[in-house]
C-alpha cells in the first residue's frame, strides 16, 4: 500500500500501543473494515455518515463469527449509532458496546483515532 | 374399533359438511365423539361456490376446502366414494352402497341437493349435462372440445355462470329461460333487462319466456332443442341448470318428515323428526318453510349443530338473508333484503342507464328506512347498503343520492360509520360490524388479515373485505391506535410510497431521501432496514435516475447488506458461498468441469441447489475475486444468489427431449432468465417453465411460472414454496412468446413498484386491494394506463444490465474491499477454518466458540503475539 504524506491515518490502540489501520479516505462513510490486532484479536472500525470514528470487537457474540465489521451502521431515533450484525441482525451500540436487543450482551469497545 | 366415545356419523361431505367438521374442531365437540364421515364423491369437500374457476385454471386440488392433514389431525374417519343408501332410525344404523352397516349415536345429514332436470324427451342423450360437481365440469370440458354450439337451460344465477363457462370454452352460447327475464329470483324486470343487454353485448344469445319441449337426438347424441313456441335451435351440447332439489331420499325412505316439495324438515335447532338425526345445508327444510340454496345459511346450521354437540349455547336457525352479490360474465349483480318491494307501503327509488347497463333500485319505507334493493352493472354500494336493509333506521342521506352514479353532483356513498353495530357486514359468515369492532378493541387485532382470522369475516366470497378494511381502519383511528405502516423508524412511508417518491422526485441517494422525506432527526444514519431497501429501489430505477447501476458504486456501496457488498452469500462462520448463473439449468460439460476444478482448487463445499444450479461454499472474502476471475473467464456470470433479485428460471427438458412436451421449455426458461437477471426487487424472485401440463418444473410454486399448452403458454403468478406454500394463480392463458414476455415485464415492474419490503409476490397478491383481479386488470387490461411505463422501465433495466462480477473485477476501486483485514491485505482470516465431513468440508464452529479458542489455535507454539509477526510481514 502506498501512503501519501498528506493522508490522514487511522490508528487503533491495543496493548502493544497505537497500530496503523488504514488511510482515512479508505473508510466508506456508513461502513466498517476489519483490523487484525497484534495479539491476534480482531477489531471492527467504522466511519459513520457524519465522519465519526468507532472501533469495537469484530466478533459477533451471538454466532462466534468474526463479522461485525461487515454489518450495516444505523442510528436509533434518539441518536445512538449502532452496527447490526450481518448474521442474525442484533444491534450493538458503537460507543458503549451494548447490545440493543439483549441487555445481557455487550462487546468490547476499542479506542481509535484519526491522526 | 372399540371406543367409549359415542359415534357421530356425518353423511355427505360437501361444503356444509366440511364447515360442520371445522366447527366440531373449533368448539371442542370433536373430542367428545368418534366422528365418521360418509362421502359420495371421490374427493373431500371442495369449493362448489367457486366451481367455475376450474375452467380458469384452478385444479380439483386447488378447490379442496380442507388444508392438508385436516381430517387426520382431528381423527375424523372419512370414507370417500361411499354413499349411504339406507337409514334405519330405530336401529340407529346406516348402510353404504358397498353393503357396510354403521351404527351411530348421532347422525347428521348434509347431503346437499341435486340438479333438477325437467322431464323432457332426450334429456339422457349424450351431450346433455348438469353443473354441480367437478366430474360434471370435466365431462363438459372434454365434450366441448368437439362441439361448436352450447345451450344452457335456465337463466338463473347458476345458468348464467354455466353460460359464461361455455363461452369461455369457445362455444357459441345460448341461454334459455322460461321466465320473462333473466335471474327471475333475484332481480325485477328492469334489472333483468339491464343484465340481458350487457350479457348479449358479450355475444351470449338470450331467449326468455320460452320453455324447452324436447332435446332432438340423433344417433344417441343431442343435436338440437325444440321450444314451447315451436321454435328450434341446433346445438351440440346442453347444460341443464333449472334449479336444484334437496337430496332427502335417505330421510324420506326412513320415514323422517320431509316437506311437500322436498327437503328434510328440521326445527330451529336443525333436528329432524327423529331426535338422533340432524339435517343441515341444502337438504334441509328450515322452520320458515324454505330450503336455502346458498352456502351461508348452511354454514349457520352447521355451526349451530356443532355448538349443541359441544353443549354450548347455540344460535337457533330460523331463517336467513338471501342477499347475493356476484359477478356474472363480468357483470356485477346484487340483490338484497326486500328486493321486490313486497312490504306494504314500500317505495322504489330507481336509477337506470340502459347504455351502460346500469340499473339500481332501492326499496324504502315511507319514512325513508332501507328495506332492500337490486343493483345491476355497478354493485359497489352493496357492502354498505345490505347491512342497513331492514335495520328500521332512516337512511342518513336521501335514497336518491345513493343510486346516482359516482361523479354526479349529488351522488353520495356511505362510509362504514353509517352502519349500526348489529349490521351484518359479512353475510357468508354472519359477522356483524360490532364483532369486527370488538376484534380490534378487545382482541388487539390491527390488520385485516388478523381480523379475518379472529372473526372469519371475509373468508368466503370476499365481497365484504373492502368494507371490513374501512371498519378496521376507522376503529383503529378512533381507538387512538397509531398504525405505523412506516418502513422503519427512519421513514413513515411504506416501501411502495418511497418507490413513488424516488421515481417522481428523482432522488438518487438514500441520504437525500432521508433528509427530505425521513422522520428521523437530522444527521441520522438511517438503519439496516431502510438502507438496503432504498438501495434496491434506487438500483431498480438506476437508469431513470441516471445513477450508476452497479451496486458497489458511490453511496450504494455503503447501503448494501454484506451479501450485496461482497456479491456473495454470508454463511454462519463468516465465509461466503458463490453461485454462478446457469440459465434454465442448462450447462455444458466443459463448464461443469470448470466449476469442479474451481471448487477443488479453493477447497469449496459443493451442493446442487433447488433452483438447478451449483452452490460453492466456504470462500473467504479475499478468495472471492480469484474464484470469480476463473469463473468469468470460463463464461460464467453472477447468479445474484446474494441479492433480492431474480434467482433462477428452472425448466424441464420440454419438447426437445420429452415425449410429452408441447413447447421448448428450456429455450423459454433461458430467455426469461437472461431477460430478468440482475433485476432488483422487494424480495427474491423465482420462476420456472414446464413443457406441458404435467408440470415437472413445478412452475406453480414460483413467483411467476410458465406452463406450455398446445397453443402457447399459460402464465401463473404469486406461487411460493417454503414455509407458506401457495399455488400460483393463472394470470393469462395461451400466450405466444411475445405476449408472454410482455405480461411478465409488466407484472414484475408492477410488483416492484407496489410491494412492501420483503414481501414475496404471494403475500403481495393476497394483500393488495382487489387481489388477483386487480393485478389482472392492471397487467393484462391496462386499467391504470401504466402498461407502457412499466414496459419502458423494464426495457431500460434490460438495456442497462451488466454482469456485476465482471464489472467488479475490472475496477481496482471496487476490488479494494475484498480483503479480510484492511491493515493486512493478503492475510487470510484465521477464524475461517474447516473440518472434514462426508469427503468435503464444513465450518469449524468449535474454533468460534470463544475468543480464547481462536487465539490458542492461532499459534501452536503459543508464542505471545503470533499476529504481530504476520502484521510485520504484511507491511
Ligand atoms: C356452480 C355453482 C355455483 C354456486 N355459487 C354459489 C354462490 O355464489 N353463493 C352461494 O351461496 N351458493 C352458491 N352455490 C350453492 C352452494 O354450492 C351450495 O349452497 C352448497 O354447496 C351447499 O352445501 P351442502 O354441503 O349442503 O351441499 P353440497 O355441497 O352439494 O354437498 C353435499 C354432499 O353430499 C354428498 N351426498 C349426497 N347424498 C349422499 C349420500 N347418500 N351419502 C353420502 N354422501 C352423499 C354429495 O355427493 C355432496 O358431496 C353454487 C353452486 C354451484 C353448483
Ligand atoms: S412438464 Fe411435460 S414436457 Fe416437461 S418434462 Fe414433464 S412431462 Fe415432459
Ligand atoms: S360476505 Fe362473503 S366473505 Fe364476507
Amino acid at each position: 500500500m502506498t501512503i501519501t504524506a498528506s493522508a490522514t491515518r487511522v490508528e487503533l490502540l491495543s496493548p502493544a500501543g497505537w497500530s496503523p489501520v488504514c488511510d482515512w479516505d479508505l473508510l466508506v462513510p456508513g461502513r466498517g473494515v476489519a483490523v487484525l490486532l497484534p495479539d491476534g484479536r480482531q477489531a471492527a472500525v467504522f466511519r459513520d455518515g457524519n465522519d465519526r470514528l468507532y472501533a469495537v470487537d469484530n466478533r459477533d457474540p451471538f454466532t462466534g463469527a468474526y463479522v461485525l465489521s461487515r454489518g450495516l451502521i444505523g442510528s436509533t431515533p434518539d441518536g445512538r449509532v449502532y452496527v447490526a450484525s450481518p448474521l442474525l441482525k442484533q444491534r450493538f451500540d458503537l460507543l458503549t458496546g451494548e447490545c440493543l436487543d439483549d441487555e445481557d450482551v455487550r462487546i468490547a469497545v476499542h479506542t481509535a483515532r484519526a491522526a | 374399533m372399540t371406543t367409549t366415545k359415542p359415534t357421530l356419523l356425518l353423511v355427505g361431505y360437501g361444503m356444509v359438511g366440511h364447515r360442520f367438521l371445522e366447527a366440531l374442531a373449533d368448539t371442542g365437540a370433536a373430542e367428545r365423539y368418534r366422528v365418521v364421515v360418509l362421502a359420495e364423491e371421490p374427493r373431500p369437500a371442495y369449493d362448489r361456490v367457486g366451481l367455475t374457476s376450474y375452467f380458469s385454471g384452478r385444479s380439483a386440488d386447488d378447490l379442496l376446502l380442507a388444508e392438508e392433514g385436516f381430517t387426520d389431525r382431528h381423527g375424523f374417519e372419512v370414507h370417500l366414494s361411499s354413499p349411504a343408501v339406507s337409514l334405519d332410525p330405530a336401529a340407529r344404523t346406516v348402510t353404504t352402497a358397498a353393503g357396510h352397516t354403521l351404527s351411530y349415536d348421532t347422525l347428521v345429514l348434509a347431503t346437499g341437493s341435486y340438479p333438477f332436470v325437467p322431464p323432457v324427451d332426450g334429456r339422457d342423450a349424450e351431450g346433455c349435462f348438469v353443473y354441480r360437481t367437478i366430474e360434471d365440469l370435466q365431462a363438459i370440458e372434454s365434450y366441448a372440445a368437439g362441439a361448436r354450439v352450447g345451450a344452457v337451460v335456465g337463466g338463473g344465477l347458476l345458468g348464467l355462470e354455466a353460460a359464461g363457462a361455455l363461452k369461455g370454452l369457445g362455444l357459441e352460447t345460448h341461454v334459455v329461460e322460461f321466465a320473462p327475464r333473466l335471474m327471475p329470483v333475484q332481480v325485477d324486470d328492469a334489472g333483468g333487462a339491464a343484465l340481458r343487454r350487457t350479457i348479449e353485448s358479450m355475444g351470449v344469445v338470450v331467449h326468455t319466456g320460452i320453455g324447452t319441449k324436447a332435446i332432438t337426438v340423433a344417433e344417441g347424441r343431442a343435436v338440437g332443442m325444440s321450444f314451447t313456441d315451436d321454435s328450434e335451435l341446433a346445438t351440440d351440447l346442453v347444460v341443464f341448470s333449472a334449479g336444484v332439489r334437496p337430496r332427502d331420499q335417505l330421510a324420506r325412505e326412513a320415514g323422517l318428515t320431509v316437506g311437500e316439495r322436498g327437503g328434510i324438515a328440521i326445527d330451529e335447532h336443525c333436528r329432524t323428526s327423529d331426535p338422533h338425526v340432524f339435517a343441515i345445508g341444502e337438504c334441509a327444510l328450515a322452520v320458515d318453510g324454505r330450503v336455502y340454496g346458498l352456502v351461508a345459511p348452511g354454514y349457520e346450521m352447521a355451526v349451530s349443530v356443532a355448538q349443541q354437540l359441544a353443549e354450548q349455547a347455540a344460535q337457533p336457525f330460523t331463517g336467513a338473508d338471501l342477499s347475493t352479490k356476484l359477478k356474472l360474465l363480468g357483470v356485477d349483480v346484487a340483490s338484497f333484503g326486500d328486493a321486490f318491494g313486497s312490504t306494504p307501503g314500500s317505495l322504489d327509488v330507481v336509477y337506470s342507464d340502459s347504455r351502460s347497463g346500469v340499473y339500481k333500485k332501492l326499496v324504502v319505507t315511507g319514512e325513508g328506512a332501507l328495506l332492500g334493493g337490486i343493483l345491476v352493472g355497478d354493485a359497489s354500494a352493496y357492502a354498505t347498503l345490505r347491512p342497513l336493509a331492514g335495520s328500521g333506521r332512516p337512511l342518513p342521506v336521501p335514497a336518491e343520492s345513493l343510486v346516482l352514479p359516482a361523479g354526479a353532483d349529488t351522488a353520495v356513498s356511505l362510509g362504514s360509520s353509517a352502519l349500526p353495530d348489529e349490521a351484518v357486514v359479512c353475510s357468508c359468515n354472519n359477522v356483524t360490524k360490532g364483532t369486527i369492532r370488538a376484534a380490534v378493541t378487545d382482541h388487539q387485532c390491527t390488520t385485516v388479515p388478523e381480523v379475518k382470522k379472529c372473526t372469519r369475516a371475509g373468508t368466503n366470497c370476499g365481497s365484504c373485505v373492502k368494507l371490513l378494511g374501512t371498519i378496521v381502519a376507522d376503529e383503529l383511528e378512533a381507538g387512538g391506535v397509531e398504525v405505523d405502516r412506516g418502513l422503519c423508524p427512519c421513514f413513515a412511508h411504506t416501501r411502495a410510497e418511497l418507490y413513488e417518491i424516488v421515481l417522481v422526485k428523482r432522488i438518487p441517494t438514500h441520504r437525500q431521501l432521508l433528509a427530505e422525506h425521513g422522520r428521523a432527526p437530522e444527521g441520522s444514519e438511517g438503519c439496516e432496514v431502510c438502507k438496503p431497501t432504498v438501495a434496491s429501489i434506487i438500483a431498480s430505477l438506476a437508469p431513470e435516475l441516471e445513477a450508476s447501476g452497479h451496486i458497489l458504486d458511490g453511496e450504494q456501496s455503503a447501503l448494501q447488506d454484506t451479501n450485496d457488498h461482497f456479491l456473495a452469500n454470508l454463511q454462519k462462520n463468516g465465509s461466503y458461498s458463490v453461485v454462478p448463473r446457469i440459465p434454465g439449468g442448462e450447462i455444458t460439460p466443459d463448464k461443469l468441469i470448470v466449476i469442479g476444478e474451481v471448487a477443488k482448487e479453493f477447497g469449496l463445499y459443493t451442493k446442487i441447489t433447488g433452483g438447478q444450479r451449483i452452490d460453492l461454499f466456504g470462500a473467504s472474502v479475499d478468495q472471492l475475486p480469484m474464484i470469480w476471475s476463473r469463473l468469468v473467464a470460463a463464461g460464467f456470470e453472477s447468479g445474484h444468489a446474494y441479492g433480492k433479485s431474480l434467482r433462477t428460471v428452472k425448466s424441464c427438458v420440454g419438447s426437445t427431449w420429452c415425449r410429452y412436451g408441447v413447447q421448448d421449455s428450456v429455450a423459454m426458461a433461458i430467455q426469461l432468465e437472461l431477460r430478468y437477471r440482475g433485476l432488483r426487487s422487494p424480495h427474491k424472485l423465482k420462476s420456472a417453465v414446464s413443457g406441458c401440463a404435467r408440470e415437472c418444473a413445478e412452475a406453480r410454486g414460483k413467483d411467476f411460472g410458465v406452463i406450455a399448452t398446445t397453443n402457447g403458454w399459460n402464465l401463473y403468478v404469486g406461487g411460493n414454496g417454503g414455509a407458506t406454500p401457495r399455488h400460483a394463480d393463472l394470470l393469462a392463458q395461451d400466450l405466444d412468446d411475445e405476449q408472454l414476455v410482455r405480461l411478465i415485464d409488466r407484472f414484475l415492474m408492477f410488483y416492484i413498484r407496489t410491494a412492501d419490503r420483503l414481501e414475496r409476490t404471494s403475500t403481495w397478491l393476497e394483500r393488495i386491494e382487489g387481489g388477483l383481479d386487480h393485478v389482472r386488470e392492471v397487467v393484462v387490461e391496462d386499467s391504470l394506463g401504466i402498461a407502457d411505463e412499466l414496459e419502458t422501465l423494464m426495457a431500460r433495466h434490460i438495456g442497462d444490465y451488466q454482469d456485476e462480477w465482471a464489472a467488479t473485477l475490472a475496477d481496482p476501486d471496487r476490488m479494494r474491499r475484498f480483503v479480510s483485514f484492511v491493515n493486512a491485505p493478503g492475510v487470510p482470516d484465521p477464524s475461517i477454518r474447516f473440518v472434514p465431513e462426508r469427503d468435503q468440508v464444513k465450518p469449524d464452529l468449535v474454533l468460534l466458540a470463544t475468543e480464547e479458542q481462536l487465539l490458542a489455535a492461532l499459534d501452536p507454539d503459543n508464542a505471545p503475539f503470533p499476529a504481530a509477526r504476520i502484521l510485520e510481514e504484511a507491511r
